[in-house]
C-alpha cells in the first residue's frame, strides 16, 4: 500500500518554463529577423507617441555572460509606469495612466553588437507594499538561449540618488554593494545599463 | 480590450524546484548564462501585479493560422496539419481571459526561418513559423499549424530536439510572464532532450506534452492537440480585497 497523499490545495501547478531558444525572434520580433508580411510591425517597438507626457529618455546596454561575452541573441522586455507613476494596465486601479504611453517595450539585441535600446520616458514613482514610494525604476525581463526561466531585474537611475537611497527594495539587500548593479549611468535623458549574468559584477535578479 | 476584472493580489511564489534549473550543465548554453548569486525576493508591488494588455482588435484574421499566414495566395505550408487548442488558466483553475499568446516553431522538416539556422532540411516557401492569438473570455485559445519536425542541434555529439512549439504567454501581470515549449505526447525524443531534462520533476515535464484529442479533430482536415497553459495563481482573500474581487 502506498501512503495516502493529501489532495492538493490548488488544482494546478504553473506550467514549467522552457528556454526561448536562439530563434525567439521568429515568434516575438518576426520583422526584425526578416519574416515580413505576417504582422504589420513588431510588438513593443514604439512605447511613446508624440503626446506622451514626461521626460523622454533612452536606455541602452548589453547583457553579458559569465565569460564577459555580450549575448547577441538576447531579447529584453521592459515594463514601467508613466510619468505620474501609473501603469497602463487593466490591473491599475489607482487612476488612468497616460494613454499616449504603453509602458511596455520589447527589443531584440543587435545581432552583431548585442546592444538593446529603448526610447521611453522617465517613470514616476510607484508605492511599495507599505505605501512608501519606490525610486523610479523600469522592470526588465530577459530571455535567451541558455536562460531556462526568464530573468527579472530592474533598472534604476543614477540621477535619482535621493530616491534610490530611500528605496524599499534596495533596503532589503544584505549586500549593499550590489545596489550599484541596478543603477543605470547617465543623465540628461540618456542612460546606459549593462546586465551581467555572472561574475563579480553579477546583476541582482529578483524572485518576484 | 474586454473589461474583465483583473487579479488584484499577490501572486503565488514561483516553485523554482518545479521550473527548470537555471544552471543545468547537460544543456551547455546554460552554464555561462545562469545567475550564480541568490535571487532577491520581495513582496509583489504594482510593478509586478500590473502588466500590459493587448486587445482582440490587434489580431489579424490569419495570425493564428501558420499554415496560411506566410503562404502565397492559394498555397499552404507543407506538413501534417494540426490544430492546437486549450485554455489558459491560473493555478487556482480560473480562466485567464484576453491575454496574448505568441507561437513560433520550425517547419515540418525541422528547419527554422532564421539566418542562424543552417540545418540541411529545406525552408518551406509557404511557412514563416510565427503566429499569435488572444484568449477568449473563458481563457480558451486555438491555432492551426503544421507539426514541426525534430532537428539535431550542437550540444552533445548527437542531440536532437523533440518536435516542439515555443509559446510565449502574457498573463494579467508582469509577474506571470512566461515562455515555454509544447511537445507532442509519445515522442521518444522528449525524455532524451537535454533542454527538457533541465526540468527535474517528471510531472512537470508531462505538463508540457500536448495530448491528441481525436474527438476535437476535424475529419479529413487536421488532428487536434490539447494543451492547457497554467499561469501563477494569485492570493486573494476577503480581508485583503474588496469582496467582488474574489
Amino acid at each position: 500500500m502506498t501512503s495516502v497523499k493529501p489532495a492538493p490545495l490548488y488544482p494546478f501547478k504553473e506550467s514549467p518554463s522552457q528556454t526561448a531558444g536562439p530563434y525567439v525572434h521568429i515568434g516575438l520580433t518576426p520583422n526584425f529577423c526578416g519574416i515580413e508580411g505576417v504582422y504589420d510591425q513588431d510588438l513593443g517597438i514604439a512605447m511613446v507617441t508624440d503626446k506622451a507626457k514626461g521626460e523622454r529618455i533612452t536606455v541602452e546596454g548589453r547583457v553579458f555572460d559569465g565569460a564577459g561575452t555580450p549575448l547577441k541573441d538576447v531579447l529584453v522586455e521592459i515594463w514601467q509606469a508613466d510619468s505620474n507613476g501609473l501603469y497602463n494596465s487593466p490591473a491599475e486601479q489607482r487612476g488612468t495612466a497616460d494613454p499616449a504611453f504603453t509602458g511596455w517595450g520589447r527589443c531584440a539585441a543587435d545581432q552583431t553588437t548585442g546592444h538593446f535600446r529603448f526610447e521611453t520616458i522617465k517613470p514616476g514613482r510607484v508605492p511599495f507594499t507599505d505605501g512608501r514610494l519606490q525610486a523610479p525604476h523600469i522592470n526588465i525581463w530577459i530571455v535567451a538561449r541558455g536562460i531556462n526561466l526568464g530573468l527579472n531585474t530592474r533598472i534604476y537611475f543614477e540621477d535619482e540618488a535621493e530616491a534610490n537611497a530611500a528605496d524599499p527594495v534596495f533596503q532589503r539587500f544584505e549586500h549593499q554593494d550590489r545596489v550599484a548593479t541596478l543603477i543605470a549611468s547617465g543623465g540628461n535623458g540618456k542612460y546606459s545599463h549593462d546586465i551581467h549574468l555572472q561574475g563579480p559584477q553579477e546583476t541582482v535578479f529578483f524572485d518576484i | 480590450m474586454k473589461n474583465s476584472r483583473p487579479a488584484t493580489a499577490n501572486y503565488f511564489p514561483r516553485d523554482r524546484a518545479w521550473h527548470p534549473q537555471a544552471y543545468a550543465p547537460g544543456y551547455k548554453s546554460s552554464v555561462l548564462r545562469a545567475p550564480q548569486r541568490p535571487l532577491i525576493a520581495f513582496a509583489n508591488t504594482l510593478s509586478e501585479t500590473t502588466g500590459p494588455a493587448f486587445g482582440h482588435d490587434m489580431i489579424g484574421p490569419l495570425d493564428n493560422d501558420l499554415t496560411l499566414n506566410f503562404a502565397q495566395p492559394g498555397m499552404s505550408a507543407i506538413g501534417e496539419r494540426v490544430v492546437v487548442q486549450g485554455r489558459v488558466m491560473d493555478e487556482r483553475g480560473q480562466p485567464v481571459p484576453n491575454v496574448l499568446l505568441e507561437f513560433w516553431q520550425a517547419n515540418a522538416g525541422g528547419r527554422y526561418r532564421h539566418k542562424k539556422d543552417n540545418y540541411l532540411a529545406p525552408l518551406d516557401p509557404n511557412f514563416g513559423g510565427c503566429g499569435r492569438t488572444v484568449t477568449g473570455d473563458d481563457g480558451t485559445y486555438a491555432f492551426r499549424t503544421v507539426r514541426p519536425g525534430p532537428y539535431p542541434w550542437p550540444n552533445g555529439p548527437n542531440d536532437w530536439r523533440p518536435a516542439h512549439i515555443h509559446i510565449s504567454v502574457f498573463g494579467q501581470a508582469f509577474a506571470q510572464r512566461l515562455i515555454t515549449q509544447m511537445y507532442f505526447e509519445g515522442d521518444p525524443l522528449i525524455p532524451r532532450c537535454p533542454i527538457v531534462r533541465t526540468i527535474n520533476d517528471p510531472a512537470a515535464i508531462d505538463m508540457l506534452a500536448a495530448r491528441l484529442d481525436m474527438d476535437a479533430s476535424a475529419p479529413m482536415d487536421s488532428l487536434t492537440y490539447r494543451f492547457d497553459i497554467i499561469l501563477r495563481g494569485s492570493r486573494s482573500t476577503l480581508f485583503e480585497n474588496r469582496l467582488e474581487g474574489n
